[in-house]
């Protein structure tokens, strides 16, 4: 059957209502999260993994689909609202939204982010339906030295190319591949990097894992510099958008999902650079037309090119089992908890499961329009929570969700050492993603390099022993050199701009 | 890349020392001996036949990178790499660490750890939210242990009857 048919066997079994409550309830839940100041969609989501925990698979990802979606919703209302963006992606959004609800237009800047991010979504999805099946077809007949290959790619790219400081990113790299060695070696059954204990021999929980880095390394760290002078938060009503608005919005929606999906499909550590790329697109088309003073594209644009990246790393989490952000990750450490193997055999063994998926991530993207437009004022008076009771809070949910997997202090003690370490990742600038790319791939990356050699009987030519391989390394090679030059245009870009502004 | 602005800037005013970050020594050498241990940890793996590569190489790469980033990261903090500690929302950097903060939320989870398995999660849920809320300065503790109570024991039920997961009742037995 084509993909279009199974997308609608997937749309009637996501639609019954059952279902679609479950789809309600993670897109509500996830917006609440999200729109909470210090939380990202990646923490959104490994915070609220137990609420899935007692479902069943399918309800569970169709809950999951809502709040991821809900999540990331969240975060640009934050960014509008605050002008305190607290992920690299709401960057871009914050300057021009910011400036726009400043002078009284933050209706229509969260109109834009809203109808924005679920055009961009709907089309990321239908894009994610078209090109993930093909790309699995593919992907079933590479073998272990290209798979290897491809990892390899995706952790040279968060932590070597991508980041501020090489040195700072191969250090959060090393650390999560060492986190991920903890516990039996899968082919011997020994334990490694285990002390004597049983619980670590047992493998950590990715769950504890995340959750210690992203959310209690967060709170902690906001904990040390906690703002004493409360933000200036802007009132809103109901988003709403004039013609004019309207008539502006679409093209960047269009080109900011270009611009989004592709990147988001690559290991580009998500949406920073199509985000910053939509931005300038916008500011050049619009010949700097109010751009510094709140210009609707300049919302728009990074907004839509933000939620079609979101989507875009769907196709190598569904088609290759290797996930290229945080969130990935984090879904990714979820659909292993089912029992489920990720990978090209995915979408034919789990077909029904993946379909459901993808149809709930295009319900959960409309139920998040339906919803959250009117909501919206709601969601801007969580920004009002004073801080000790919301970073309490979020203390709490996260030694809740710690405790409640296997009911052991134990875990909770796990949480608190990686939460220790989120805390100093964020005092010594070290970045989140390679460390969590780390810890999820090295064990993949450790299978199938040995798998390799044993097949070329401990040879180290049997890593470049398929063409695709010998390509992806290449490509790598290419990757550490090229960036040096694109990364001075990207780093003076935003001085320029800056400078712009003071004149 | 604000590193280099501010270090640019710095120089336009009043010409200082070069600022180092020695604090950032400390992750080095913590970092290296992670490295190290893994190494070592290795090394004590048995090999089995059949399998040419065996339980150790990943481990000695991942190991030797460790210490070799250590080493690099110890050589750019002594040439004045400064680190520059990520911004949010409610992140004020322009303040020094309050570290004392953090360790009253340490101690909360500590007790947290401690506890949970005698007194229930209803319990140390209640202890953990309202002693976080004193750490982080609230003024409001009657209302936070009101709050953090009626939250712990909502989960509690929340778990049991939501997800059928019924989490330790503790001292309550019986009354939950």
């Amino acid at each position: 059957m084509d993909s279009a048919g199974l997308l609608l066997d997937g749309l009637a079994a996501a639609a019954t209502p059952e279902n679609l409550m479950y789809a309600a309830l993670g897109v509500l839940l996830g917006t609440f999260v999200g729109v909470l100041p210090g939380i990202g969609p990646a923490m959104a989501v490994a915070l609220l993994l137990p609420a899935t925990y007692a479902l069943e698979p399918t309800q569970a990802f169709i809950m999951f689909a809502g709040i991821y979606y809900g999540g990331m919703y969240g975060g640009s209302t934050t960014s509008i609202l605050l002008n305190t963006p607290g992920e690299s992606a709401s960057v871009m959004t914050a300057i021009e939204g910011n400036k726009m609800a400043k002078s009284g237009r933050a209706a229509q800047a969260l109109a834009t982010a809203a109808i924005g991010s679920f055009v961009a979504g709907t089309i990321g999805t239908l894009l994610v339906v078209f090109f993930a099946p093909p790309l699995a077809d593919v992907a079933v007949g590479i073998g272990a030295p290209s798979y290897f290959a491809i990892m390899v790619l995706a952790l040279v790219m968060t932590a070597a190319v991508l980041g501020a400081s090489v040195v700072r990113g191969l250090a959060a790299l090393f650390t999560g591949l060492t986190i991920g060695l903890v516990g039996l070696d899968l082919n011997t059954g020994q334990p490694r990097l285990s002390f004597g204990s049983t619980h670590l021999a047992d493998r950590l929980n990715i769950v504890v894992v995340a959750v210690g880095i992203f959310a209690l390394g967060e709170a902690l760290w906001v904990a040390a510099h906690l703002r004493r002078t409360p933000l200036q938060i802007i009132p809103v009503g109901r988003p709403w958008m004039g013609r004019d608005d309207l008539r502006r919005s679409w093209g960047p929606w269009l080109r900011g999902t270009a611009l989004g999906f592709p990147f988001g499909a690559i290991p580009a550590g998500g949406a920073e650079i199509p985000t910053f790329l939509s931005y300038v697109t916008e500011r050049k088309l619009a010949k700097g037309r109010e751009f510094g003073e709140g210009a609707i594209e300049g919302v728009a644009g990074p907004e839509a090119a933000n939620n079609a990246s979101a989507a875009g790393m769907f196709v190598p989490l569904l088609a290759l089992g290797i996930p290229v952000t945080a969130t990935a990750s984090v879904m990714l450490a979820a659909l292993t908890n089912y029992g489920i193997q990720p990978g090209p055999q995915l979408l034919d063994e789990q077909s029904d499961l993946v379909w459901t998926l993808l149809a709930s991530l295009l319900i959960g993207n409309t139920l998040l329009l339906v919803l959250n437009l009117p909501l919206a004022p709601l969601w801007a008076r969580l920004l009002r929570i004073p801080r000790p009771q919301l970073y309490a809070g979020i203390l709490f949910f996260a030694c809740l969700g710690a405790y409640a997997t296997n009911q052991d202090p134990f875990d909770i003690g796990l949480l608190l050492a990686f939460g220790l370490l989120g805390l100093a990742m964020r005092r010594f600038g070290l970045p989140v993603l390679p460390l969590i790319l780390g810890v999820i791939l090295g064990p993949l990356m450790e299978g199938e390099l040995r798998e390799a050699l044993t097949i070329s009987g401990g040879d180290l030519s049997g890593l470049v022993d398929e063409p695709l391989a010998v390509v992806v390394y290449g490509l790598i090679a290419l990757l550490l050199v090229v960036p040096r030059l694109v990364r001075r245009r990207v780093v003076d870009e935003p001085a320029a701009r800056d400078e712009e502004l003071v004149s | 890349m604000t590193d280099r602005t501010d270090a640019a800037r710095t120089e336009e005013t009043a010409p200082e020392p070069p600022r180092r970050d020695l604090a950032q020594l400390g992750l080095a050498a913590a970092l290296a001996v992670v490295g190290l241990v893994t190494v070592y940890d290795a090394s004590q793996l048995g090999v089995g036949f059949a399998d040419p590569v065996g339980p150790r190489v990943f481990p000695y790469v991942v190991g030797g990178g460790l210490v070799v980033v250590a080493v690099l990261l110890a050589v750019i903090t002594l040439r004045g790499d400064v680190p520059e500690g990520e911004g949010g929302e409610d992140v004020d950097l322009t303040q020094g660490a309050d570290w004392v903060t953090v360790a009253k939320l340490v101690a909360v989870l500590l007790v947290t750890i401690a506890t949970v398995d005698l007194l229930g999660w209803a319990v140390t849920g209640g202890i953990l939210f309202a002693g976080a809320c004193w750490a982080l300065g609230s003024q409001t503790l009657i209302r936070d242990v009101i709050v953090g109570v009626v939250l712990a024991v909502a989960s509690w039920y929340g778990f049991f009857v939501g997800l059928g997961i019924p989490l330790t009742p503790g001292i309550l037995d019986g009354i939950l």
